[in-house]
């Protein structure tokens, strides 16, 4: 593995670190990276989307480190960053970090992801305070009724990080195949949601997880109407792929970050 | 089946709408509730639990960290510690850069000289230019280098979302959202940040009290000014053995009149322009960690201190040279930076200060920090003090030469407690609101403030105290 910095340029495969706040995404992206994301004890440390670059076994990934969410349904401006990277930025795999010492209130995210994508690998952080804490996390038992690898991790450290990494490339490939859980819905609902899906994709051509904007419109969140209505959404979608515009790395080094 | 190829966005809500009736009211719930009990059974499976609860140390700091009654205290206690260890450590330091700066400006401006450059190009350089540099560096770096990082550990210790928690009953009761106390102590550190930071605040409209009022948090720029302004005036009026507590004691006094002015603005726009209760949040209490010191010393000396150090420099150095010319160019028998002065004079006395002082907030819109540097640089532009020698000279200079007293120390930390943010700030104001009406509130409105304040406070001083 070799950390590339920031050089984002020329990379095969994009990754992207989810989770709900303070649970080590910065510290895992600066691990990952070799860059030094500041990062803080506290929830709402990382406001804005930042980038940067590794290499694995011969392939170059650019990792992108999102803001803290506790749900894709989240409403602050920070969490509408990471919704809508996870939503609309395309990711090659999604790594979303849980606190292994706060399992249950993390995995409400990781089953919300797992909605709206097959390729993702949940990293169980803090390992090392969760055995503090005299907790004992079976990782494989989690990876089973997940559907997706379950790599334990201590960021802070290092630990596991090849582990993490490969499985990320495996998923990232789609060498590693996963078979996500998800609960479905009645069968009118579903049925409502392929009927809508097809003429979402064709009102808005390319839009990534038409099926989450299906629901959203099922559910009646205005948000999402008006975003398909002024045509935001292609836009929204646009803007995923270049670097967050108002972020600015002098401010961020100042203390955003 | 053959539907419609290409649907118009609004046919696709109208048939969401009719697919929406068609639904069996509640099958969300349904979804949702079958989610919160996937999720039960799968954490059941998966973590056996040996001893059970958060760290019992952690809840034990947290009982007195966070308690009604040490709670606020405490706090108080920390952050005035911080300053008093960054006064005490910072003082030497900056003493010594300063005389090392200034002796070499002399050397160099003699060399010149012998070597016979033009008297206006050894002025510009080194009595403009460099000398701008030299008290930017002497002025800002000791204590930037102690206080950064201070702060740094407490932030990755986990004390800022403890101080969110002591404070969110002020902060409720101004109308204002909790999580404003994280922005602020942002702001600690540059209130562009500090504004980016309000970005965790969900309500718009609590977001945007907490942008209006960041800037009444003292930010690095402006620090380095309060804590000189304590140390050289105010704790110099107290014997030697408590100087360095009355520095610090000033300086957490003005903090907290930056606190009490975010409060009660806070209040006054909660109940005017951006009408509107506070609404009810969730904040995680992390455990306590331990601070990572070399990651601690790399970002708060590399990142922070040496950043914000480069950016005084490269402001500093341009607003040197504008001083040199303006107290160099003669019109009528006084120079550019004696006029501007004169004319500004009024309206400084008025407000506690003087003219120079005021010209020297006109040059430093650019970056707050240079505001002292510039000021003492208008004052031996005007050829009245050559040869700085220390803090001390300094003080027997102005008070002697330019009729500085108590009055226009305090007012002087007053006006740059409150006047408006940088302008790094207000665009960034900008940026976050996407809006010019509310960059130009968060430029203007501190500004009047700052006037009005420090107006009250010289007219006060003038009619009970004598000054």
């Amino acid at each position: 593995m070799a950390r590339l910095g920031e050089a984002v340029g020329g990379f095969d495969r994009t990754v992207a670190l989810a989770g709900n706040p303070n649970t080590g995404k910065s510290t895992l992206f600066n691990a990952l990276t070799g860059l030094r994301q500041h990062t803080g004890n506290w929830p709402g440390k990382t406001v804005t989307r930042a980038e940067g670059a590794f290499q694995f076994t011969n392939v170059r990934y650019k990792l992108v480190d999102l803001p803290g969410t506790y749900s894709l349904l989240s409403a602050s401006q920070d969490e509408e960053v990471a919704r809508n990277f996870l939503l609309f930025g395309r990711p090659d795999c999604t790594v979303v970090v849980v606190d292994a010492s706060a399992l249950e209130r993390n995995l409400y995210l990781v089953l919300q992801v797992l909605e709206i994508t097959d390729r993702v690998v949940v990293a169980a952080n803090l390992m090392d305070e969760a055995r503090r804490r005299g907790l004992e996390v079976d990782t494989r038992s989690l990876a089973r009724d997940l559907g997706v690898p379950v790599v334990p991790i201590v960021a802070r450290t290092g630990e596991n990080m090849m582990a993490l990494l490969t499985d990320v490339a495996g998923v990232a490939s789609g060498e590693l195949t996963t078979t996500p859980l998800r609960s479905r819905g009645t069968p009118e609902f579903e049925r409502a949601v392929s009927r809508l899906v097809p003429l979402i994709e064709s009102a808005a051509p390319g839009v990534p997880n038409a099926r989450w904007i299906a629901i959203r419109l099922l559910d009646g969140d205005a948000a999402v109407e008006e975003a398909l209505a002024t045509g935001q959404l292609a836009e929204l979608v646009a803007r995923q792929q270049a670097p967050d515009l108002r972020f600015s790395r002098k401010i961020a080094l100042q203390g955003a970050q | 089946m053959s539907e419609p190829v290409a649907a118009s966005p609004s046919d696709i809500v109208r048939e969401a709408a009719v697919l929406r009736r068609s639904l069996q009211a509640g099958f969300r719930e349904e979804v949702v509730t079958s989610l919160y009990g996937e999720v039960e059974r799968i954490t059941r499976r998966a973590v056996r639990d040996r001893a059970a609860g958060p760290l019992a140390l952690d809840q034990r700091i947290d009982r007195i960290v966070t308690s009604r009654a040490l709670g606020l205290p405490l706090m108080l206690a920390v952050l005035a510690v911080v300053f008093w260890l960054t006064i005490v450590g910072a003082n030497v330091p900056s003493q010594m850069l300063a005389t090392v700066f200034f002796w070499f400006e002399n050397v160099a401006a003699n060399t010149f000289e012998r070597l016979g450059a033009p008297w206006w190009v050894t002025g510009f350089v080194w009595h403009g230019v460099y000398r701008g540099l030299a008290w930017v560096v002497s002025v800002m770096l000791p204590p930037m280098a102690i206080f950064f990082p201070l702060f740094t550990i407490l932030e990755d210790f986990g004390y800022l979302p403890r101080v969110a928690f002591n404070m969110d009953f002020l902060f409720k009761k101004a109308g204002a959202h909790g999580k404003q106390a994280l922005s602020m102590a942002m702001g600690f550190g540059c209130n562009a940040a500090g504004v980016i930071a309000t970005r965790v605040i969900d309500s718009p409209r609590e977001r945007l009290v907490a942008i209006l009022t960041n800037n009444f948090v003292p930010c690095n720029g402006r620090f380095p000014t309060l804590i000189m302004l304590a140390t050289v005036f105010v704790a110099a009026a107290f014997p030697p053995a408590v100087a360095s507590l009355v520095a610090a004691g000033s300086v957490v006094a003005i903090v907290l009149i930056g606190v009490v002015f975010t409060l009660v603005v806070s209040w006054v726009l909660s109940r005017t322009i951006l009408k509107g209760e506070a609404s009810a949040f969730t904040l995680e209490l992390p455990p306590y960690r331990r601070p990572g010191i070399l990651r601690i010393l790399y970002t708060s000396l590399i990142d922070r201190t040496l950043f914000v150090l480069w950016r005084a420099m490269m402001t500093a150095a341009p607003a040197g040279a504008v001083i040199w010319l303006l107290g160099n160019i003669y019109v009528g028998g006084a120079s550019l930076a004696t006029h501007v002065a004169n004319g500004l004079n009024p309206l400084g006395w008025a407000i506690g200060l003087d003219g120079v002082i005021l010209l020297a907030y006109i040059i430093a819109i650019p970056a707050n920090e240079i505001v002292v540097p510039t000021m003492l640089m208008v004052y031996t532009a005007e050829g009245m003090m050559t040869d700085m020698q220390g803090f001390d000279q300094l003080r027997s200079l102005l008070i002697g030469q330019h009729g500085w007293t108590l009055l226009t120390a305090v007012n002087l930390m007053l006006f740059s407690l409150l006047h408006n943010p940088c302008a790094t700030t207000i665009v960034t104001i900008y940026k976050e609101t996407l809006s010019v009406k509310w960059a130009t509130i968060g430029a203007v409105m501190p500004l009047v403030l700052a006037f009005i304040v420090t107006f009250a406070t010289a007219a006060m001083a003038r009619a009970f105290l004598g000054f």
